[in-house]
């Protein structure tokens, strides 16, 4: 074993987390964000607005995201008026496309799990809160969206972990995360196995970490279903 | 004020596909009056309780609270209320009971009460937080304030039903079949707080098979069959020789 030489590796690869971390927060805050968006109108009641959140989660879930990162990245640039266009300055940028094209896929399966987890809230709670003169947005802030969020949470943390792991197709759009870099690390040196190892390491330690964080999440939005408080001595 | 009823619906319909299970229904609840509604299941006496609020939507018939006409408008040949703003206010004029109870499984008993006090009608969250602790006493359940549904019997859980819908300070309280889902050794502790409530004045509409407090509770009971009222008065008259015969096969059932 070449320490030496795993030691310099690693001290490589972690200087391109940041940057991995970086496409890692932003593709699921974005994402996240676009869900909720795509999810209100997949069940919000309107036809087309529903028709069109359905052919938006069949579109991103049914396509590799590889092509839908090559498709924003090389694609867009071939439209004139896209090039000529205000956001071209963003859209040119290979971490922006990354960023943007990891975002519109997790908002169609994220989508789909929220919207399994709004079917799973009890249509009882639902009428007790109507019963009492709740409706539109207050209605779903504090009744809905909790319940909903609660049970989609499992499958949600692994649509997470999956992001974690889909940033490294970043380095097919010349993003220099982590295993852009191990593998322009390996171009140099030819050393395959020690440096994929690393990068692995690497993935499976921050994905460590976000589970942990959802777990605890998870934890603590479960209070209702764990042990009942301790009862006051009389 | 003091002769128009608090509330007043008439002539309501419903139909679900072809079964028509509402087939004109009208009622006057006055300031404390306690309405039994009593009939055997599928003679439409919940879904009478639920239109009252709109839980199910009448296709025809009128509901006044206070005076104050819920507006309809008919699009695409079916009934919907006109301004969901009203509609959701009179709901929080109205207090519904549930019988399953329904209540919010991620908030505790407190939380419970007091969010239509504090999100709906927006009011200061201590003073919320004051009210609903005297109202969890009053229901003798004060000391279960911070446990969370789940961990609640039946007839807890339902006295913290009612709880929450006293919070919002109903000027009618709906009560559909509210001991039906208990346990026996449980139905005394919800129906003595629903007798105090009685006492106190509370005007109710109480869907319900227990003939006890039918007929000792209530100032006048009301007996439905097919989707109509078939009969109504005090309960000296429903229970006495005078009743109709439908009537007292009905209860007959009960005295097995």
């Amino acid at each position: 074993m070449d320490f030496d030489f795993l030691a310099s590796t690693m001290v490589t690869l972690l200087k391109a987390v940041p940057l991995t971390l970086a496409l890692f927060a932003l593709s699921v805050s974005v994402g996240f964000l676009l869900a909720l968006l795509i999810v209100w109108m997949r069940v919000g009641g309107n036809r087309a607005l529903s028709t069109f959140a359905r052919a938006y989660i069949f579109v991103f879930r049914g396509s590799p995201l590889l092509i839908q990162m090559f498709l924003v990245f090389y694609g867009l640039a071939q439209f004139d008026f896209i090039r000529s266009g205000p956001l071209w300055p963003f859209l040119r940028e290979p971490f922006v496309c990354a960023v943007l094209s990891l975002a519109l896929c997790t908002a169609g399966y994220s989508a789909e799990i929220f919207r399994g987890g709004i079917r799973s809230v009890s249509p009882r709670e639902l009428e007790a809160a109507r019963a009492i003169g709740m409706s539109g947005f207050l209605l779903v802030r504090r009744i809905l969206a909790p319940i909903a969020f609660r049970h989609a949470l499992p499958a949600y943390s692994t649509e997470v972990v999956l992001m974690m792991k889909s940033t490294a197709l970043a380095s097919l759009v010349t993003v220099w995360e982590v295993t852009g870099v191990a593998q322009r690390l390996i171009s140099q040196t030819y050393r395959t196995m020690e440096v994929f190892l690393c990068a692995a390491l690497i993935y499976l330690v921050l994905n460590f970490i976000v589970l942990q964080g959802m777990a605890l999440l998870e934890r603590s939005l479960s209070r209702h279903l764990r042990a009942a408080p301790p009862a006051p001595k009389a | 004020m003091a002769d128009s009823p608090r509330l007043a619906v008439r002539d309501i319909r419903k139909t679900f596909g072809s079964h028509e299970v509402l087939r004109g229904i009208s009622l006057e609840a006055r300031d404390g009056d306690v309405i039994s509604i009593l009939g055997a299941s599928g003679s439409g006496k919940s879904t009478f309780l639920r239109c009252i609020n709109l839980l199910e939507i009448p296709d025809a018939g009128e509901i006044r609270l206070d005076g104050e006409e819920i507006r309809m408008v008919r699009s695409g040949g079916r009934n919907r209320p006109a301004i969901q703003k009203q509609v959701d206010r009179l709901r929080s004029e109205l207090g519904m009971v549930f019988q399953s109870f329904n209540l919010w499984s991620h908030m505790t008993v407190l939380q419970n009460v007091i969010e239509g006090p504090v999100h709906v009608l927006k009011r200061p969250r201590g003073e919320c937080i004051e009210e609903a602790q005297a109202l969890l006493k009053k229901v003798g359940i004060a000391d279960k304030a911070d446990a969370y549904p789940a961990f609640l019997s039946g007839g807890q859980q339902q006295r913290a039903a009612i709880a929450r819908a006293l919070a919002m300070k109903p000027k009618v309280m709906l009560f559909d079949e509210p001991t039906s889902a208990l346990d026996p050794e449980l139905v005394g502790e919800v129906l003595r707080v629903m007798r105090a409530l009685a006492e106190e004045g509370v005007t109710m509409l109480v869907v319900t098979h227990e003939m006890g407090f039918a007929r000792n509770v209530s100032n006048r009971v009301a007996f439905m069959r097919d989707g109509l009222i078939e009969s109504i008065g005090s309960p000296q008259e429903m229970f006495g020789d005078g009743a109709s015969p439908a009537f007292r096969q009905f209860i007959g059932h009960f005295q097995a």
